[in-house]
C-alpha cells in the first residue's frame, strides 16, 4: 500500500477511536445520572470553546502558557545542552554534575512550587523557573548520552581530515548526538507542559490555561475547564506530533540514524 | 628510495600486571607510489602499526618518518579508510562525506563539490552523490570512504581491512576497483589485511607479521604482472610462500 493510503487509513482509525470516545461521553452526559453542571454535554463545551476563543480570552491564556513554556524551555536548552556536551567530553565536569543531577532529578518539579513562591512571589517567574527545572534534566541527560554515543570512528575520520576542536564540535559531535538531543527536546517539552499547567494552578494569577482550570473550579464552570483541557490537548498534539515529527523526519530519520515511527 | 620509513618501531601496552609488547622492533620502508600490504593473524599488531603511521598512536620506541619528516600526529598527507561501514557520517550524503576534508581545508563549496564529484566518479558512484549512507550497500559505503580519503589529495592512503566485512563476490569487485584507483592515482598505499589472497592480488610487496610480540617475519615482493589472475600457478605460489612465512601461527 502507498504511504498516502497508509496515512489515510491511520487517520480514519484515529477518527473512529475519537468518535466512539466522544459518543460514550455524550451518552453518559445525557443519561441524567450526573448533574449537567458537573458533566456538560459536548455541544455545551464546544459553545464555550468557540465563545472564549472568539472573545480572545482563551487564545490569550494559551499564549501566556506557551510563553512560559518557551522561556523556561529556552533556559533549559541554553543550560542543559552545553552542560550535557561538557559532561560527555570531560570526565571532571561529568563527575561534578552527575551527583547533583541524580539528587535533584527525582524531585517532582511541582514540589518546588511552594518554595519558589516564597522565594520569588506569585507570577511568571515561578512558572518559568518550574518549567526550566522540569525541562533541564531530560535535556541535560539526553545530550550527555548523545555525546557519549558519538561513534569514535567519526571523530577519528574527521580528525584525520583536518577537523579542529571547533569543527569537530559543530560538524561531528552535534549532528552525531542529534538523535539523543532531539529525543531530549521532546521529553523536555512534555515535562515542561505538565509542569507549567501545575505551576499556573498554584502560582499564576489571572492568565494561563492552568489558572483557567483552577479558577473555573471555584465557579463550577465545568464547561470552561473542559474547554481549556481540549486546548491543552490540541497544543500538545500539534507540538509533539507535527513540530517534532517534522523535525525528526527532516533530520535523523532521513539520515537513517533512527527508524521512522509508524504513522 | 623510501617515502615512509619505520625504524625500530615498538609499542608496549601497560596492563595492571605487566607491560605487554604489541609491536616489537619493526623496521621497513615503503617507496613512493608503492602498494604495500601488511599481512598477519589477529593480534600481530598490523592495525596498531597502521594507527601509528596514521598518527593516532605514538610508538613507545623507534621512529616513523614520512617524506623525511617524523610523524607526530595525524595530518592531511594521509587518508584513512577503516573496516567499519559506520565510518561514514550518516547525516551527510555521499557527496557531503567526500567533501568533508575539503571543507575542513576551507575550499569553496562549488569547487569542493566538483572535486568530490570527480572522486565519486573514480569509485563509480557518481549516480549516488546525493544518497545518504544508509541507502547504500556495504561495498558502496566503502567506496565512498575511499573517495573521501582521496578527496583532499593525500600522498598516502592507509587502509585497515577495508573489505573484510564484505561478502566474497563484492570483495573481489572492490579489489579490482582499488587496483584501478591505485593505477590512476599512484598513491602510496599501506593496506592491512589478514587475507593472503587479497595481499597477493593487490600488493607490490607484502610484509608478513607474526604475533606475541608483533614482529616482521618476512618481506615478500609480488612480481606478477597486473591485472593479476588469482587462479594462475604463479599467484598460488605466492600465496603458498606467504602462508609458509605465517607458519603455524594462525589460519590465513
Amino acid at each position: 500500500m502507498s504511504a498516502a493510503g497508509e496515512r489515510a487509513r491511520s487517520l480514519r482509525r484515529a477518527a473512529v477511536t475519537l468518535l466512539v470516545a466522544a459518543a460514550l461521553y455524550e451518552a453518559t452526559a445525557r443519561s441524567g445520572l450526573f448533574p449537567p453542571a458537573l458533566l456538560p454535554t459536548l455541544p455545551a463545551v464546544a459553545r464555550t470553546l468557540v465563545a472564549t476563543t472568539l472573545d480572545g480570552t482563551m487564545p490569550l491564556h494559551a499564549l501566556h502558557t506557551l510563553t512560559r513554556v518557551a522561556l523556561g524551555l529556552a533556559l533549559a536548552v541554553a543550560a542543559g545542552l552545553p552542560l550535557g556536551i561538557l559532561m560527555g567530553r570531560f570526565a571532571a565536569v561529568e563527575g561534578f554534575v552527575l551527583p547533583l543531577a541524580s539528587a535533584l532529578m527525582p524531585i517532582p518539579s511541582l514540589a518546588w512550587v511552594p518554595v519558589f513562591i516564597l522565594w520569588f512571589g506569585l507570577g511568571d517567574t515561578v512558572s518559568i523557573l518550574i518549567v526550566f527545572y522540569a525541562a533541564l534534566f531530560p535535556m541535560l541527560l539526553n545530550t550527555w548520552s548523545g555525546v557519549r554515543a558519538v561513534n569514535p570512528l567519526w571523530l577519528r575520520a574527521a580528525q584525520a581530515m583536518g577537523a579542529d576542536e571547533r569543527k569537530l564540535f559543530w560538524k561531528v559531535i552535534m549532528p552525531g548526538a542529534s538523535p539523543f538531543i532531539i529525543a531530549g527536546l521532546r521529553q523536555a517539552l512534555l515535562r515542561a507542559f505538565i509542569a507549567v499547567i501545575g505551576a499556573e494552578m498554584l502560582a499564576a494569577s489571572d492568565w494561563g490555561l492552568g489558572w483557567v482550570i483552577f479558577d473555573a473550579k471555584e465557579f463550577l464552570n465545568t464547561d470552561v475547564m473542559l474547554a481549556a483541557l481540549v486546548v491543552i490537548g490540541c497544543i500538545g498534539f500539534v507540538l509533539e506530533r507535527l513540530a517534532f515529527g517534522a523535525l525528526e523526519r527532516a533530520t535523523v530519520v532521513r539520515w537513517g540514524m533512527v527508524r521512522a515511527a509508524k504513522e | 628510495m623510501t617515502y615512509i620509513e619505520l625504524r625500530n618501531v615498538s609499542l608496549t601496552y601497560d596492563t595492571p600486571s605487566r607491560r605487554v609488547p604489541g609491536v616489537d622492533n619493526v623496521s621497513f620502508g615503503i617507496a613512493p607510489s608503492e602498494f604495500l600490504c601488511i599481512v598477519g593473524p589477529s593480534g600481530c599488531g598490523k592495525s596498531t602499526l597502521l594507527n601509528m603511521i596514521a598518527g593516532f598512536l605514538k610508538p613507545t620506541g623507534g621512529e616513523i618518518r614520512i617524506g623525511g619528516k617524523p610523524v607526530t600526529g595525524h595530518g592531511l598527507d594521509r587518508g584513512i579508510v577503516f573496516q567499519d561501514f559506520a565510518q561514514l557520517f550518516p547525516w551527510r550524503t555521499a557527496l557531503g562525506n567526500v567533501a568533508f576534508g575539503l571543507e575542513m581545508k576551507g575550499i569553496a563549496k562549488a569547487e569542493r563539490e566538483e572535486i568530490a564529484r570527480r572522486q565519486l566518479a573514480l569509485v563509480k558512484l557518481e549516480a549516488f552523490a546525493h544518497s545518504y549512507p544508509h541507502h547504500l550497500s556495504g561495498g558502496m559505503q566503502q567506496r565512498v570512504a575511499i573517495a573521501r580519503a582521496l578527496a583532499y589529495n593525500p600522498a598516502v592512503l592507509l587502509m585497515d581491512e577495508p573489505f573484510a566485512a564484505l561478502d566474497a563476490l563484492t570483495r573481489d569487485d572492490m579489489q579490482r576497483l582499488l587496483a584501478e584507483v591505485w593505477r590512476e592515482t599512484r598513491k602510496t598505499i599501506v593496506y592491512v589485511t589478514h587475507n593472503v589472497a587479497e595481499a597477493v592480488f593487490l600488493a607490490d610487496r607484502v610484509v608478513v607479521m607474526t604475533p606475541h610480540p608483533g614482529t616482521v617475519q618476512a618481506e615478500v615482493p609480488i612480481r606478477l604482472t597486473r591485472p593479476r589472475d588469482p587462479l594462475s600457478v604463479d599467484f598460488l605460489e605466492h600465496q603458498k610462500e606467504l602462508l609458509r612465512h605465517l607458519g603455524g601461527t594462525a589460519a590465513p
